[in-house]
């Protein structure tokens, strides 16, 4: 009998590796760099990894809902860039209240990302070829708006949200945190959180279920866009200068974070605790390498091998379970 | 002379014997007729004869070459041939190009289009069809493109010509033209293998036919000696052997739905109702419209006619939604396609249709969702050590009780089953007909899709029977019997 306690035991220890095997990854990464580096496991680095971090955690999570829905938004890195450049222009060229600034740009992201879900639910064009076009057409509004050149110069009182700190944390962090565990209460507690694994898993059973799939659609993806139209004003505040570059590529960076984070490419798979190790993976890959002096082109060789294995990883899972 | 023979033909599949010691000789030039209800066996050998399954004993002969199992490949170059329902072509290519397609003929590297033209107009002359070799494939109708498919394969030199129910997708005027290609490659000594269900033409172009039934060769007579009664006779022949759990008296006088002149999704004026307590099942064949009609009640399809009253009241479900909302569910066909949703836990599945009753402010209550799957897990006796499992991971019985609660849960008046036993075992078949019996017994009404005529025979108080998108029949229970039910699906 003891024999089978130890079976249980042994499957339980899979199964945690399984779903958890990620953290390992996680820490075998930071063992590494500490071991590289003697400057990355020192408080304040390991603060700045959190800080570096922060714009890509928060964009993630709406990043992964569109992910369980079984689609992508590739427009969210342009969405980035839109939001620094109006928000940047609403603020010098307007001299627009911050507040009022950030509500308009955030409301603007939103509908971008409603456009997006709307396209998609009632023309069902592929959402891979609906937000690329989405990130062109953005992205060359972003150049239109600014003419290509940084607009700065914002009011003191906007620096906070970039720069601020709360007691040792920096805002950024504090934003990131909340945001995070929003996601999290909407997919493990609100039933139209449910709803995007049902969608993603089975949109035909979904649909018989009585769930009202387009309407999913429009939700997850305008979240989407509002997560990112967050993460732009992080990035913002942080840099205090709006540029056309300001979320260049980064789309495929929040792409890496949630399938390393283990959030299935084809849906209805993952969750938002190995999303944070997904984000903290890239966030400690990028700075250790930076404290090793690794180019940025090598960084570059590293980072789309990265995205690569993981989105391998996710395939090779499927195959086997199919 | 035989050309085609097959021996002790078995095919075994878990839990099925799909064909049981088959023996069938077929003789050139003649038109042979398969006929049997659905899940008699004809698929599989036609897949053991194009060598997509391979038999687990016996031998097929092809012009005396004896084989134990087929290839594609080797079926193709022993001349024989399959159209299949659903076409292989490319819509985007042109009809001497389907036909040709990875055998094109070619002047070095470059395809010769005029020779492929040439050759297929060729072929269709010999049949006098009115086909342009040029056309995009596309553009021709479905009765054309059978044609195409026709052409293709007397290319590739075929002997034998398997059809699976080739004139169920035509207009009477295209069937009427398939006859005549049929009679004339009876004429230049092609053996057509001729599936179908339909009686009159069966009659008409066929010399033999060999009726099974449950696997098993039943009988091969000569058409010209055999009568349409007498064939289906042969067809469904058998003596229920299977019994249903016994169900209290529970029907009431008061009707719970009244369906009249429903249209749309293919189906046409359909009119019935269902009593309180009562189990209405529907009959007929594959694509006779009884899933469809199934649809249009629970608002998963878009009616063009007709009206639904429930409880007296006016319905009009436009999604599938409002149909829950108003007391249908639908327990559907396809389970892995339409029912389940594999990644998720049985507790999510249970509670799929009702999440939004047991939220409040968007949160799910988890404990009233928790305890809404063990109780079902308990009424309907779901295997399985907990509801956190992932449904993927039980057995096709278990799964489908899954759905099943998932239905229960939104307190239906009407449960719309549609092949609720359908690749499931024995044991979960019988608790889910018990299931049936206790929900009709509380009151409720049930709407039964079987292809299993003895099910739906077993399970029914009345019986409407579809064929062609059409009620064709109906029948109450004293009157139940095989035949009659058979002669309405089948009535062209």
């Amino acid at each position: 009998m003891g024999h089978l306690e130890n079976l249980k035991g042994t499957a339980k220890a899979v199964d945690f590796a399984k779903q958890n095997g990620i953290y390992i990854v996680l820490f075998a990464l930071i063992g590494f760099f500490s071991f590289a580096s003697e400057n990355f496991l020192v408080s304040h680095n390991l603060m700045n990894v959190a800080r570096q971090v922060s714009m890509l955690g928060i964009a993630a999570v709406g990043f992964a809902f569109v992910l369980l829905l079984g689609g992508i938004d590739l427009s969210v890195g342009s969405v980035i860039t839109l939001v620094n450049v109006v928000c940047g222009w609403f603020m010098v060229n307007a001299g627009m209240n911050p507040v009022l600034a950030i509500f308009i740009t955030l409301t603007m992201a939103t509908l971008i990302g409603f456009a997006n879900g709307w396209i998609i639910a009632n023309i069902e064009m592929p959402p891979l070829i609906v937000t690329l076009a989405m990130m062109i057409i953005i992205e060359g509004v972003a150049f239109l708006i600014s003419k290509g050149l940084p607009i700065y110069g914002f009011p003191d009182s906007f620096a906070v949200i970039g720069q601020g700190y709360l007691g040792p944390i920096p805002i950024p962090v504090v934003i990131m945190i909340v945001i995070l565990a929003i996601g999290a209460f909407i997919l493990n507690k609100t039933y139209f959180g449910r709803y995007f694994y049902a969608v993603g898993g089975n949109e035909e059973a979904a649909k018989l279920s009585g769930i009202k799939v387009k309407n999913v659609k429009y939700l997850v993806y305008s979240l989407s866009g509002f997560f990112a139209g967050v993460a732009g004003i992080v990035i913002l505040s942080r840099t205090n200068s709006a540029t056309v570059t300001a979320g260049k590529m980064l789309e495929l960076e929040i792409l890496t974070a949630c399938v390393l984070g283990g959030v299935s490419v084809t849906g209805g798979v993952g969750r938002i605790s190995n999303v944070i190790a997904g984000v903290l993976i890239l966030g400690v890959l990028s700075n250790g390498m930076v404290l090793m002096n690794v180019t940025e082109f090598t960084q570059m060789v590293i980072k789309g091998s990265v995205l690569l294995i993981a989105v391998a990883f996710d395939c090779l899972q499927h195959r086997k379970a199919s | 002379m035989n050309i085609l023979e097959l021996k002790n033909i078995t095919k075994k599949y878990p839990g099925v014997i799909a064909l049981n010691d088959v023996s069938i000789e077929f003789v050139q030039g003649e038109a042979h007729a398969l006929v049997g209800e659905n899940g008699a066996g004809k698929s599989t050998l036609i897949k053991s004869c194009t060598g997509a399954v391979k038999p687990n004993d016996g031998s097929i002969v092809i012009d005396g070459e004896v084989f134990t199992s087929l290839t594609p490949q080797i079926s193709e170059a022993h001349g024989i041939g399959v159209i299949y329902q659903e076409f292989n072509l490319v819509g985007e290519l042109s009809v001497a190009e389907n036909i040709f397609l990875g055998r094109a003929i070619r002047k070095g590297l470059v395809i010769n289009k005029k020779a492929m033209a040439r050759e297929a107009a060729a072929i269709f002359e010999q049949f006098n069809i009115d086909i342009d070799p040029n056309e995009l494939v596309s553009n021709l109708t479905v009765g054309y493109q059978q044609l195409v498919e026709i052409a293709k394969a007397l290319s590739q030199k075929a002997r034998i010509l398997i059809m699976d129910e080739p004139s169920a997708p035509l207009t009477s005027a295209e069937a009427e033209r398939l006859y005549q290609v049929v009679e004339k490659l009876k004429a230049k000594g092609v053996t057509v293998i001729y599936i179908s269900h339909r009686m009159e033409e069966i009659f008409r172009l066929t010399d033999r036919i060999t009726v099974l039934r449950d696997g098993q060769k039943i009988a091969t007579v000569k058409t010209s000696e055999t009568n349409m009664d007498d064939l289906v006779k042969l067809m469904v022949g058998r003596e229920l052997k299977e019994t249903y759990p016994q169900r209290k008296a529970c029907i009431s006088d008061e009707v719970l739905i009244e369906v009249k002149n429903l249209s749309g999704n293919g189906v046409n004026d359909i009119s019935f109702e269902i009593r309180k307590g009562e189990v209405l099942g529907f009959a007929g064949l594959i694509g006779a419209g009884r899933t469809e009609t199934a649809e249009l009640l629970f608002g998963a399809a878009k009616r063009t006619g007709g009206s639904v009253r429930l409880h007296g009241k006016e319905v009009h479900p436009k999604t599938p939604r409002d149909a829950i909302d108003s007391g249908i569910a639908l327990v559907p066909e396809d389970r892995k396609g339409k029912g389940a949703l594999l990644d998720m836990t049985i507790r999510s599945n249970t509670s799929m249709a009702v999440l939004e009753r047991i939220s409040n402010f968007f949160t799910i209550d988890l404990k009233e969702e928790k305890r809404l799957a063990e109780e079902y897990k308990q009424s309907i006796r779901i295997k399985t050590p907990s509801v956190e499992q992932k449904i993927k991971n039980l057995s096709g019985g278990n799964q489908q009780k899954v759905i099943i609660a998932r239905w229960l849960a939104s307190k239906p008046e009407l449960v719309i089953f549609d092949e609720p036993t359908r690749g499931i075992d024995v044991g979960a078949k019988s608790e889910i007909y018990t299931l049936v019996n206790s929900l009709v017994e509380a009151g409720k009404s049930v709407l039964m899709i079987s292809s299993e005529m003895e099910e739906v025979m077993g399970m029914s108080d009345r019986i409407v029977v579809l064929c062609d998108g059409k009620i064709s029949g109906s029948l109450d229970r004293k009157d139940f019997n095989q035949e009659t039910i058979m002669n309405f699906a089948s009535q062209k």
